[in-house]
């Protein structure tokens, strides 16, 4: 089948010799990227659903309406332009996270307690 | 997000690739900021960028009959379908994004014709049957595909995939409902049932891929845990659930091999047509200059919007 053999979720799509535009620049200024987050209904946090582009906080808001609840997946939306936010690495050997790795009396399982007392 | 890239000696590079592998080994998920192989990365884009191309190509053969719906409430739940499929390229574009890939970027690839799209749109929808179908058989096996990909290593994409499998049940449903209100209509549209299915059966299959023999990436995808069965597997999945739903309609799928098989409990069934495939991976499908040039006005159509908005924020940012 030559050299092009197919995967994909849709449907198959080529994988061998398709550029992937990893590192290209944009081909005009693109709109900035904003990150959702929604509240999916009363008493819940907000939570990070996806992102996309708007031109500005209206318009993020509105595309997060019809992108990310067509289906009341929720009661209130968050926006939030993606360069606003500061990171940390998601690595689990970051040290950013290394503090809490050893304080295992954090934790009420660290703590005996005879079995015949009640509710502890 | 700013990245901050530290040039990496031989020592941490080696780390790197081990934490990578003993992630994917333990069947965590890979998440954007991490260090990942250049080849996991690029071939995650390709697939993830080119899926997003085709949930957006895809919107075109059934929106063709959105204004010719035969009721409003089929017109309704077409609509609703076909505005699903652009939320699902967006889900998509917006996990390859991750990957360090622009948006525009992607979209000129596929209106030059650079990066491709799921060789099932290039076919015509010629009667409304075809919505019936489509939803029933193609959306079908986009379902059989994406589930497995829920699972998959690199987690912005199985999120977009769990989002994205929420909604395709709705799609196969109103699919194989509509089929069902016309097999209990007049002979004519019964036989419009069965043209319309003896057309999409095999373009159906052929959208898990080449045979597993023939697809040398399949391995590779494997191991780095994108991809979680094989397009045999996920084809055999395929038919063996589409039979049952076939003979419930009523209609015959065009395939004399079809037969189950006791020894391995499955059906037995032909091999489509691969050198159509191919051709339609290399765009001479049907409708393949038709889909990527309306595209490509639809984009070029929206250029004054785009510069419009850009323009009105900026005067808003100002004043
Ligand atoms: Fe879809
Ligand atoms: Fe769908």
């Amino acid at each position: 089948m030559s050299n092009l053999s197919a995967e994909g979720g849709h449907g198959a799509v080529p994988l061998a010799g398709v550029p992937t535009g990893v590192d290209v620049p944009a081909p005009e200024p693109e709109w900035p990227l904003y990150e959702v987050f929604v509240r999916g209904k009363r008493g819940l946090n907000h939570v990070h659903v996806g992102s996309l582009h708007a031109a500005d906080d209206r318009m993020a808001l509105l595309h997060a309406r019809d992108v990310y609840t067509r289906r009341n997946e929720g009661v209130s939306i968050w926006v939030v332009r993606a360069d606003a936010i500061t990171a940390s690495s998601p690595d689990e050997k970051d040290p950013m996270f290394a503090p809490s790795g050893d304080k295992v009396y954090r934790h009420p399982t660290f703590y005996d307690i005879p079995d015949n007392v009640p509710h502890i | 997000m700013t990245l901050t890239e530290t040039p990496l000696d031989a020592g941490t590079q080696a780390d790197l690739e081990s934490h990578f592998e003993a992630t994917i080994a333990r069947n965590d998920r890979i998440e954007p900021r991490d260090w990942m192989p250049d080849g996991y990365r690029r071939t995650l884009v390709r697939q993830i960028a080119q899926h997003a191309h085709s949930e957006i190509i895809g919107m075109q053969p059934e929106g063709n009959w959105i204004s010719r719906a035969p009721s409003l409430r089929r017109k309704a739940i077409l609509l609703a379908k076909v505005q699903d499929e652009a939320g699902h390229g967006l889900y998509l574009y917006s996990a390859a994004e991750t990957l360090g890939v622009s948006r525009l970027e992607l979209t000129e690839m596929l209106i030059s014709g650079r990066q491709k799209y799921s060789s099932i749109f290039n076919y015509p929808t010629l009667s409304y049957a075809d919505v019936g179908s489509i939803g029933w058989l193609v959306d079908g096996a986009a379902i059989c595909n994406q589930v497995p990909l829920c699972r998959t290593s690199f987690g912005p994409y199985g999120r977009a995939m769990i989002r994205v499998c929420k909604e395709e049940s709705f799609h196969q449903r109103q699919g194989y409902e509509l089929l069902t209100t016309m097999m209990r209509g007049t002979d004519e549209q019964r036989a419009m049932v069965q043209e319309s299915v003896d057309r999409f059966w095999w373009p159906a299959l052929m959208m898990f891929g080449p045979p597993d023999a023939d697809s040398p990436n399949t391995a590779q995808s494997m191991a780095w845990g994108i991809k979680r069965n094989t397009n045999d597997e996920l084809r055999q999945k395929f038919v063996d659930m589409s039979v049952p739903q076939a003979e419930a309609l009523g209609v015959t799928l065009p395939d004399p091999d079809l037969a189950w098989n006791d020894e391995r409990a499955h059906y037995d069934f032909g091999q489509p047509d691969w050198d159509e495939f191919m051709q339609g991976v290399k765009g001479n499908g049907p409708c393949n200059a038709q889909r990527l040039a309306h595209r490509r006005r639809a984009h070029e159509d929206g250029a004054w919007v785009r510069a419009a908005a850009t323009a009105f924020a900026t005067k808003e940012a100002t004043a």
